[in-house]
């Protein structure tokens, strides 16, 4: 059984203990928001990765992205081949008055062109200056940050393993072809018998450095 | 006899301490609040703590046009706001502060005088909104006619007991008789005393008259600018008067643990406390309903300022 009036004490040590406690509230225009790498502030367009495939135009759910290309012929690469033609992007446009930021388009595009950036004070007084261009995207691009390091036990990224892949590939066929001219004969003298020793040694220090 | 001079100064330092004071409690109130609720607003205006709050506020009332409604009775709704405020200067003459001489003006009846004088305050409240021409502020102030009727009564019979135990309406002369003991004997009343002036002063929780979210603002629906300023003026005026008064009344003014020459920093001290406990009181509960309202004055607070009064008889027989 409460005693009576004790509500109204209990409300009265509510306030009294706020008063005393310091505030949470983050004063944003003069200290800006430490937001996590992931926000969705704005989209960033990587043009040199954009081969204007549509796709993300066509998956828009919103239809805000607005692109425009024209088709350019190269000439053949070697004499009497065939010559290439390739799309080249006129106009690349994102109405974020319309885009409802569900990063469709930064999902479905397979050749890393679109990123989120966590920038997000593009307000305009009119709505019509809400679509951003190209070099507009562009300068967001920038402002994406690096993408969180892996967790430690995660397999190895696809890229980072053919790329492995092809360098020791590599590396065999040098050791292959070195080995080969040294049982050749010594008509043609070790170029690198100077960088040599020194190359394994330095980066064995380092590698103790580093264990260190 | 005093002399003029002297006249002079008391009534100097009186109306700079009626300056002064509300100020204090209203910038009090706006940094205990923005702490209370976790509010950042009235902290930025001036860079440290947002001083210049109550400065910038002012210069938003003074640059507002002053607005009289067509059709409004002119004279008095433009007299409603000073005779919301004038009493509260009046009340504060009679206000005994430290020992002896420390006080505006004896009074022989101060009591009487001070709790009188104070009812005429919430005529301003009254004025304004009959004289609006405007159906909020009508209601804002009938609401603010029932208040005044149903608070007055527990106040006076509060104040009454005091004035029976001391035997004496003089306030000085109550403070002369105070000993520490009449603080848990008068302690009923001195609640009673508290809640009912801050039905008067139409503070939250008790601020239905007022209520900007059902009738606008009460009886100030159309005040503007300067006039609306010294409304709010009123208000905390009303707050360090009524404050003072508890702690003349109840809790012995210039008495303090150390009974010394520094009597008025005593007073001060508590009426800077309760000043306080009006400012949380605001924060922490939400408004009354009209007839809430109502109920707790003539159901709650009558009856134990008439269980006061029986007590201190009982009390003040049993001594003699
Ligand atoms: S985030 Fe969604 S709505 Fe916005 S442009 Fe991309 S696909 Fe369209
Ligand atoms: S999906 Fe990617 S590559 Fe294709 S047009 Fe869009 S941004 Fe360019």
């Amino acid at each position: 059984m409460p005693v009576p009036g004790s509500g109204l004490a209990k409300g009265l040590a509510v306030t009294l203990r706020t008063m005393t406690r310091r505030s949470v509230t983050a004063h944003y225009p003069d200290s800006l928001p430490q937001l996590p790498p992931r926000s969705r502030g704005v989209i960033g367009l990587f043009e040199e990765n954009c081969t204007v495939c549509m796709l993300c135009a066509r998956e828009c759910p919103d239809w805000c992205i607005y692109i425009d290309s024209h088709k350019e012929t190269m000439p053949a690469a070697t004499p009497g081949g065939r010559e290439r033609s390739r799309n080249v992007l006129d106009r690349f446009a994102i109405d974020f008055a319309l885009c409802m930021y569900c990063g469709i388009c930064i999902d479905v595009c397979p050749f890393d062109a679109l990123f989120w950036s966590p920038e997000f004070e593009y307000a305009e007084t009119d709505i019509r200056d809400l679509t951003h261009e190209r070099d507009k995207l562009r300068e967001w691009m920038w402002t994406v940050p690096e993408p969180p390091p892996l967790d430690p036990a995660a397999e190895e990224p696809k890229e980072l393993g053919a790329a492995h892949k092809a360098a020791d590939k590599l590396a065999a066929q040098q050791a292959e072809s070195e080995q080969q001219a040294e049982s050749d004969g010594e008509s043609e003298p070790p170029r690198e018998t100077g960088t040599d020793p020194s190359g394994p040694s330095a980066t064995a220090r380092d590698e103790q450095e580093g264990d260190r | 006899m005093m002399d003029v001079a002297d006249v002079l100064w008391r009534l100097l330092a009186v109306l700079l301490a009626f300056l002064l004071l509300p100020l204090i409690v209203g910038q009090a109130e706006h940094k205990a609040m923005a702490h209370m609720q976790g509010r950042v607003g009235p902290m930025y205006a001036g860079g440290f703590h947002g001083w210049a709050q109550l400065v910038a506020d002012g210069v938003k009332f003074a640059q507002k046009e002053d607005i009289v409604p067509s059709g409004a009775d002119r004279r008095v709704f433009q007299l409603a706001p000073a005779i919301a405020l004038l009493p509260y200067l009046i009340v504060l003459i009679a206000i005994p502060v430290g020992k002896g001489d420390a006080v505006g003006q004896v009074v022989d009846a101060g009591v009487f005088f001070v709790l009188a004088v104070m009812g005429v305050g919430v005529l301003g409240s009254l004025m304004g909104g009959w004289a609006s021409n405007n159906k909020f502020s009508l209601l804002g102030g009938l609401r603010t006619a029932a208040q005044l009727l149903a608070y007055e009564l527990p106040m006076l019979l509060a104040a009454a007991s005091v004035a029976m135990a001391a035997g004496t309406l003089s306030l000085p002369g109550i403070l002369d008789a105070w000993q520490w003991w009449w603080l848990p004997w008068q302690i009923i009343g001195g609640l009673v005393f508290f809640t009912a002036g801050l039905a008067e002063l139409q503070r939250p929780p008790f601020d239905a008259p007022v209520a900007d979210s059902e009738i606008i603002f009460g009886a100030y629906t159309e005040y503007t600018g300067l006039r609306f300023a010294l409304f709010l003026l009123a208000e905390y005026a009303g707050i360090v008067v009524l404050s003072a008064l508890t702690a003349v009344l109840f809790l012995g003014g210039w008495h303090g643990p150390s009974d010394s020459e520094l009597g008025w920093v005593w007073t001060l001290l508590k009426t800077a406390v309760l000043a306080f406990v009006v400012i949380w009181l605001r924060v922490s509960y939400p408004r009354l309903r009209e007839d809430q309202i109502q109920r707790v004055a003539w159901t709650v607070l009558v009856p134990l300022a008439l269980l006061q009064i029986a007590l201190t008889g009982v009390v003040k027989v049993v001594i003699q």
